[in-house]
């Protein structure tokens, strides 16, 4: 064995360590735990119709930030990447910011703002619009620590867009509204599935602003980290991590989706799924310059 | 379909992009745009597409001014340099694209692109992406793409500038073949004299974005309008002097200047295979010195160096260099066979002042 192959396999034992025991280990730790009594304890768990209330809220709340989320995200990714106006750069910055605050005080900033002393807040409470401890709140929360995944992740891609395939289309006769759907979206597409996708997870797993602007309030508005975490206060170590592994084998899925959805186009689904019966085509690697 | 251009000008901002630029594209022809980059022509191009706004002039297609007209309605085929095929889509879908946005029926779609892959040789590709493809078969897909709605005009910007120079060729000879089968209108941009010269029936000479001259390849060539056109076009000698009793004595060549008065500054340009050089210092009645020899792959280019310092480049075939044994520093003799005066900005010049020979025969019998 040379020096060179002991190298590269050090590297990679290095690199598949790292993973294991930062995420795998863990992971395995939980999942055993939860399934130690059985699959139907398992099932029981996450269908006590507290941690079922929970598990739905969780999952509406995270489904809404999404779309919410993908909708502005990729308009204000647009706007910071194709438009010179003053103060871009300030405003470049800020999208960031919500990474780098502690989400207690991101739900402290929320309700700082929308307070029922605020004004902002006695406006809201005349037109009866409860925000505060009510599922806007929590969505609210949600969209405010997911809003740079999008934005972030679009942003490079339509960088990196040719202008030309756009003027390319312009010239075969189609109007910018049908560029933009059949051309510039797809093209940035792997780029918008990506900041979704990890909206979405990110946005189930969110815990420290939604406990301040949402409260534990079971069947109203404890989400599935607020009952985890309840759980845990009341010794029931059990019920939580049973809620927890739901929850992480739905971003699992998600995840492992999004991998496959951000291949090249044609190497996309496995090859069972293809839809063509044609075969690919060999390709030599001297053919591809 | 023909294209005509009207005192076409583009101003970007303090820059003047194409001031006052006016020609025809005849119908059927495969003209070139040739300058360096940054001349404007590829600009012309795009306002002619309708990528861009003209500052002022008009366009005509087939007659009609299409100022007012969106690049969507133009009827036009792009072809871009960096290909720009839609990454998402397979070879077919890309060709069919502007199909599918003209409404054709699927019936219709499938012959026609199935008659553009064999045409660009295309067949065993159609289900692949761009990046599975090579280079010199993205520019096919992308050729192919622009022609399949049938446009009245097909242009293209540089296309041949992002593939190697063996791709290029290749390509160059397809675009030669296609346009003799097709006989589209086309109007394509580059910066590569050489490749204008073969491709093209027409060149139009570029530089800061105004037009030199427009002619065939070997008008451009042989009689070009502008001292820019003498200097782009192909390698040229040229020197500076000024005229006395009807001679212009540059160190000791003499160019005669019969029709040209006294005192007149002119520039005198000569190809570098009008310049002959023999390894006898006597075969011919200018000495000089040889300084470099460059290895052209047809032919060698000698550099010689006069007694006065005058640097001159000529050219040599390879039959004849084998016969010499010429070698770096070494004296010989040479003579300028032809030569011509170059047009410069407020003079003219009677066109018999040009390409005389002069001083061509040897020096003894």
């Amino acid at each position: 064995m040379t020096t060179h192959t002991l190298l590269q396999l050090a590297l990679r034992s290095a690199a598949v360590g790292y993973v294991s025991l930062l995420i795998l280990f863990p992971l395995a730790a939980i999942a055993h735990q939860s399934f130690i009594g059985g699959i139907d304890h398992f099932i029981e768990d996450i269908s006590t119709p507290q941690a079922s209330s929970a598990l739905v809220l969780t999952l509406e709340a995270a489904f809404l930030t999404t779309i919410i989320n993908a909708i502005f995200g990729t308009l204000s990714a647009i706007v910071l990447v194709r438009y010179e106006f003053p103060g871009r750069w300030f405003l470049n910055a800020l999208v960031d910011l919500p990474f780098a605050i502690p989400t207690l005080v991101t739900g402290l900033m929320i309700a700082a703002i929308y307070g029922p002393t605020t004004i902002l807040g006695m406006w809201l409470q005349e037109g009866n619009i409860s925000l505060l401890y009510a599922k806007p709140g929590i969505v609210l929360a949600m969209l405010f620590v997911t809003m740079p995944f999008t934005i972030r992740s679009l942003q490079p891609v339509l960088m990196e867009l040719e202008r030309e395939q756009e003027e390319a289309a312009f010239s075969l006769g189609a109007s910018p509204w049908t560029t933009f759907w059949k051309v510039t979206v797809p093209s940035v597409l792997p780029g918008l599935l990506t900041g979704v996708f990890l909206t979405f997870v990110r946005a189930l797993g969110e815990f420290g602003s939604i406990v301040i602007v949402a409260g534990n309030i079971p069947m109203k508005t404890q989400v599935a980290s607020v009952y985890v975490y309840g759980e845990i206060e009341s010794y029931n170590p059990q019920g939580a991590t049973s809620v927890s592994v739901f929850i992480l084998l739905i971003s699992f899925l998600v995840l492992v989706l999004l991998e496959r959805l951000t291949r090249p186009p044609g190497e996309r689904m496995p090859r069972w799924f293809r839809w063509s019966k044609r075969p690919l085509p060999m390709i030599h690697p001297s053919e591809i310059g | 379909m023909k294209i005509e251009v009207r005192g076409l000008t583009k101003q970007f901002g303090s820059v003047q992009a194409v001031s006052d630029v006016s020609f025809t594209v005849k119908e059927g022809e495969l003209l070139g745009l040739l300058g360096p980059s940054g001349s404007g022509k590829t600009t012309v191009l795009r306002l002619i597409a309708g990528l861009e706004t003209p500052s002022g002039g008009d366009i005509y297609i087939d007659g009609k001014r299409v100022n007012d007209l969106s690049v969507q309605d133009r009827n036009i085929g792009f072809v871009f340099q960096h290909y720009a095929l839609f990454k998402h889509l397979t070879v077919f879908e890309n060709i069919a694209f502007g199909l599918k946005i003209k409404k054709w029926k699927p019936a219709e779609i499938e012959p026609r692109v199935a008659e553009l892959l064999s045409l660009m040789s295309l067949d065993a590709l159609e289900q692949r992406y761009p990046h599975q493809l090579s280079g010199g078969q993205r520019q096919r897909v992308a050729i192919a793409r622009s022609l399949a709605p049938r446009p009245s005009v097909l242009l293209l910007d540089e296309p041949f500038g992002a593939v190697d120079a063996k791709v290029r060729q290749e390509l160059r000879e397809w675009l030669i073949r296609l346009h003799d089968r097709l006989n589209v209108t086309s109007l394509f941009v580059t910066h590569d004299q050489e490749e204008a010269m073969e491709v093209s029936g027409r060149i139009i000479v570029f530089s800061k974005g105004k037009l030199e001259q427009i002619g065939s390849p070997a008008e451009v060539y042989e009689e070009p309008a502008t001292e820019f056109v003498a200097r782009f076009i192909g390698a040229m000698n040229i020197l500076e002097g000024q005229v006395l009793n009807g001679i212009v004595k540059i160190g000791s060549l003499k160019f005669p200047a019969p029709n040209i008065s006294d005192h007149v500054h002119v520039k005198v340009g000569f190809r570098p295979y009008y310049v002959k050089v023999a390894e006898d210092p006597h075969r011919y009645r200018q000495p000089a010195t040889l300084r470099h020899i460059y290895f052209l792959g047809v032919a060698y280019r000698l550099e010689i160096e006069t007694e006065e310092g005058l640097i001159l480049r000529s050219r040599m075939n390879k039959e004849e260099f084998r016969q010499y044994r010429l070698e770096v520093g070494q004296p010989v003799s040479f003579a300028v066979t032809h030569f011509r005066f170059l047009p410069q900005e407020g003079i003219s010049f009677p066109s018999s002042a040009s390409s005389q020979l002069f001083d061509a025969g040897p020096l003894t019998p």
